[in-house]
């Protein structure tokens, strides 16, 4: 890694998690850096989802820092601020595990959501929007462009006008993407998107992500799917029981000991572990 | 056919055990007090019609199995009525006056003030999906403050209007801000009991609102500085377009100013559904996790919510009070939060015409069947039960998108969620 002057754009240092006794994360530290794909992989209950809830403001971490910096140089202590203020102020979106669309409105409504804050702030208070005042109007159109044409990025906008819930599981995860997409974010953390994926719908998502990519918006995610990992990230962060076991390219990690130890349930410290037949690195392409 | 024969035997059986102590025994008074005298008879000719009733329906049944989309058409049609059914209401609610009686007109009033009660409280439980079990609060707050303000700084009711409602928007938000961490049930909880705390400090604080005894005296409204009154002097209505002064032309005024209200805070409403705020409501209502991965602010959109609606009653509340002329704390027990909730909930949540439709049911229905009071709650709550296997989401369940690219089309209710505070 050469060395780099400017400051990373997700700087973690010694992020700790505690739940009570329990020991989720422990002095973790790692970087994301501004433009690439970076994944964090590990074996279940290896402590991921616990450290995305800590950069999303959903938990507030125990002990360490984590820190964000916009190309621009302002930066955020993510730690110190409030869950909705992490989205707003710092820019930063997520998708959850299990999709969480609103599913009684529809795809566009979903999107229009998402820029709630935009739009809020061209109501005038509330007070002349509902008047019919201001320029609230021309920023509902300019809303309605921009999830349109996320709509379109995804392949959905044929069916803006049908409730999120009735769409399919494939086409919501896409939703949930395209939704974070539409707070304009300079950070998107994606909690497994592959999950529940077939073939040809992973090869999709991978284009989408790429995409994103080339719009200026760095990315994490978390993934089980070697598939995706391996082909699209740039550089991936392995954790195992709350610690991190490696850190690379994908070559160098797929290679490391560690992480082949901790995945086989083999080695030092591999006694509690998955079963074999969890063991993603073998269809890793 | 033996399975026909068991399912009527068991009906039976529960007829038995149900009607056995309802109708076989009868107590008498004698000299050596109650006793109780048994009557068998009547409970075997009821059983046993019980057990015929249920033996033919199960027969009807095994011969029309095609029953069920016969039925699904029919709520579909209903479906598609609705859209000419909102106007059909409004146009009958403006002619109203002009063709009905005096006792009709009243009537007519009393629906208004629940049907603008609906549509405020569909803010909170409809839209924002927050349970509030106390919101006769608002409403006595709207009353007391309208009471209060017009008696002891002489105000009109339109100058006091606003303030009525502003008081108790203030109070949604003092009561939302140490309420909204709670969700579900332990908000529902904590809204009644600010619902019985407002209502006992009206009672108790003697000094400031009269106690039990209530305010009376308080102002009529006026139209323009018209005021209307049994006299045809200058500056009465009667006066001013010489006509013969006349007591139901305050009733018409004060029906088309709670119509006015209550159109008012439709209006809001359906204006608000379209703007960030009220979409950020409804979402609220189906997921708050997502809402704030999206930098919503919960709090203070709750507290909106909660203000709006609050605002909307207190409205109301003012309302009630020149109309009345007179208000008690009686006026505002947990029995009007209940009514008002129940109006919103047997109307569909977040559904505006269903709040009227619920309205008309529930005030007008109870209020013209007086007559038959005694067997009033027992028609009312085999109406609910019939709610709750024909409708279970409401009268009119679904909901129109706010914004669309093409045609919009009508949300299925299935995939609503209901909010858990």
């Amino acid at each position: 890694m050469p060395p780099n002057a400017a400051p990373p754009l997700l700087s973690v240092e010694r992020l700790g998690m505690r739940f009570g006794g329990l020991v989720a994360v422990d002095a973790l530290s790692f970087a994301a850096r501004r433009g690439e794909i970076t994944a964090l992989i590990g074996p279940n209950g290896a402590g991921k989802t616990t450290v995305f809830n800590c950069i999303t403001g959903f938990y507030r971490p125990s002990s360490g820092t984590i820190l964000l910096t916009h190309a621009d140089g302002s930066a955020y202590r993510l730690e110190r601020l409030a869950g909705h203020r992490i989205a707003r102020r710092a820019r930063l979106a997520r998708t959850f595990q299990n999709v969480r669309l609103f599913a009684g409105m529809t795809a566009l409504e979903n999107l229009m959501v998402a820029q709630h804050n935009t739009l809020m702030a061209a109501t005038g208070f509330g007070v002349l929007a509902v008047l019919g005042l201001g320029r609230y109007r021309a920023a509902e159109r300019a809303a309605v462009a921009r999830a349109s044409e996320w709509l379109d990025a995804v392949g959905l906008l044929s069916r803006a006008d049908d409730p999120a819930g009735a769409l399919p599981y494939g086409a919501q995860r896409r939703l949930e993407i395209a939704r974070a997409m539409c707070t304009g974010p300079v950070l998107l953390c994606l909690d497994e998107p592959a999950a529940g994926l077939n073939l040809r719908e992973t090869e999709e998502l991978n284009a989408l992500l790429l995409r994103i990519l080339a719009t200026g918006c760095s990315i994490l995610l978390i993934e089980h799917d070697m598939g995706v990992v391996m082909r699209i990230s740039d550089h991936i962060v392995v954790l195992d029981h709350g610690r991190k076991i490696s850190d690379g390219t994908p070559e160098a990690v797929r290679a490391d000991p560690r992480v082949i130890a901790a995945y086989l349930g083999e080695g030092d410290e591999g006694a509690e572990d998955e079963p074999v037949a969890a063991c993603p690195l073998a269809g890793a392409g | 056919m033996r399975t026909a024969l068991g399912d009527a035997f068991i009906s039976a059986l529960v007829a038995l055990g149900l009607f056995a102590p309802m109708v076989g025994l009868l107590t008498a008074p004698t000299d050596k007090g109650l006793v109780l005298i048994p009557r068998p008879m009547p409970v075997a000719a009821i059983v046993a019609a019980v057990f015929a009733a249920r033996l033919a329906f199960l027969a009807w049944r095994a011969r029309r199995p095609a029953a069920r989309p016969g039925l699904r058409a029919l709520a579909e049609r209903a479906t598609a009525a609705t859209k000419y059914l909102g106007p059909g209401v409004l146009a009958f609610a403006l002619v109203l006056p002009l063709l009905a009686g005096r006792y009709y007109i009243d009537l007519g009033i009393l629906v208004l003030t629940y049907v603008m009660l609906g549509w405020g409280l569909n803010i909170v439980v409809g839209l924002a999906g927050l349970l509030d079990l106390g919101y006769a609060a608002f409403y006595a707050v709207g009353a007391y403050s309208y009471a209060l303000i017009a008696q002891d700084f002489g105000l009109g009711f339109w100058t006091c209007l606003p303030l009525a409602g502003l008081f108790a928007a203030l109070w949604g938000v003092m009561l939302g801000f140490p309420v909204l961490r709670l969700r579900g049930d332990y908000l529902a909880i904590v809204t009644l009991a600010f619902g019985e705390i407002i209502r006992v400090v009206i009672t108790n604080w003697v000094s400031l609102t009269g106690g039990p005894n209530g305010i009376s005296g308080i102002p009529r409204p006026t139209l323009f500085g018209l005021r209307f009154g049994a006299s045809a002097g200058p500056g009465t209505f009667a006066g001013f377009f010489h006509l013969a002064p006349s007591p139901s032309q305050r009733v018409i005024f004060l029906y088309y100013v709670i119509l006015g209200l209550a159109l008012l805070t439709n209006w809001v409403t359906l204006r608000l559904r379209r703007l960030p705020l009220g979409r950020a409501w409804e979402a609220l209502r189906e997921d708050e996790v997502a809402c704030r991965s999206l930098g919503i602010n919960i709090t203070t959109t709750k507290l909106t919510a909660f203000a709006m609606g609050a605002m909307f009653g207190g409205f109301a509340g003012a309302f009630f009070a020149t109309r009345q002329g007179f208000i008690s704390p009686e006026s505002f027990t947990f029995m009007e939060s209940a009514t008002v909730l129940s109006i919103v909930v047997l109307g569909g949540l977040g559904s505006q015409l269903g709040v009227v439709l619920a309205a008309l049911v529930m005030i007008g229905g109870s209020e013209l069947s007086r007559s038959f009071a005694d067997y009033r709650m027992l028609v009312f709550g085999l109406g609910l039960v019939a709610m709750m296997v024909l409708r279970p989401r409401g009268l009119v369940a679904g909901r129109t998108p706010t914004v669309t690219l093409g045609q919009p089309r009508e949300i299925p209710a299935e995939l609503l969620a209901e909010g858990r505070g």
